[in-house]
């Protein structure tokens, strides 16, 4: 067994492991915790897929900005201590098996499905590729949904600051 | 190198994370953690997207910025998610999906 798939198998053990503890952990805190973990875990596959600076970007805006933000409004909004109540077994059951069946039909269809896959010395994109086809307009470039996103983030910034500000009282 | 792993592997193992977040989102009743679920399944999708990138079309990038595009969104959406969740937690006092029926028909 190489490096390679070692990796490979410590990650995605780290990510199933964790994905089901965060939706399945009875206090709050700890599964904001585990889904710290599954994010950490998919930057290192980007990582070993050769991606950096996606990693990057996954590691700086979902493990350090939409965590923290996560838990910044758990810590507002319930009590540290609190525990859920366990879940209903009817309710568990019927959850569990309308998954199963779907992810069991969808690796069904995957193993079954050929790709041809190409296979080349895989190289990481420079930075300066990166940044180039983000703004270019021509031929594989990115400039309008890049553009569509900045006035995306603009609007949700202004939407989340006037919905959660404290109404005046009358 | 990566030649020794399949793609399909790849894909196993977003379906499984893709599902477990679907689970979390039928079973949970506190709406934070449905809110994780979601970011659960977004994660999962990204996988696939850079996956398939890698292995499929490896001189182009159209799925590495796709996942770029879809984290930001995911930004997006988890502030405005949780500017809800602040001000339904303001009028309620508690955020379970089951007490907040005000506008359920």
């Amino acid at each position: 067994m190489s490096i390679h798939e070692l990796m490979f198998y410590l990650f995605s053990g780290m990510i199933l492991l964790f994905s089901v503890l965060t939706v399945t952990s009875r206090r709050i805190l700890r599964a904001a915790v585990y889904l710290l973990f599954v994010l950490v875990s998919t930057a290192g596959i980007y990582f070993m897929l050769n991606y950096q600076f996606l990693a990057a970007v996954q590691l700086t805006l979902y493990a350090g900005g939409i965590v923290v933000l996560i838990i910044f409004s758990i810590l507002l909004t319930s009590h540290i201590s609190q525990k859920f109540e366990p879940l209903g077994v009817k309710k568990m059951v019927f959850s569990a098996l309308a998954v199963a069946a779907g992810a069991l039909l969808s690796i069904m269809t995957i193993l079954d499905y050929g790709f041809d896959t190409v296979v080349t010395t895989s190289q990481n994109p420079d930075m300066e590729l990166i940044g180039t086809s983000l703004l270019s307009y021509e031929k594989n470039g990115y400039v309008l949904p890049f553009e569509v996103i900045s006035v995306l983030l603009l609007a949700a910034m202004v939407a989340s600051i006037v919905i959660a500000k404290k109404e005046k009282s009358k | 190198m990566l030649s020794e792993i399949p793609l399909s592997y790849f894909l196993v193992v977003s379906t499984l994370m893709f599902f477990i977040g679907i689970y979390g989102f039928l079973t949970r009743k506190n709406l934070i953690t449905i809110l994780m679920a979601v970011e659960l399944i977004l994660n999962s999708v990204n996988i696939n997207f850079v996956a398939f990138n890698r292995y499929l079309f490896p001189n182009q990038l159209e799925g590495h910025f796709f996942s770029l595009f879809i984290i930001a969104v995911a930004a997006a959406e988890a502030a405005v998610a949780i500017a809800i969740i602040i001000s339904v937690y303001r009028r309620y006092s508690n955020i379970d999906v089951e007490r907040v029926d005000t506008m359920k028909f």
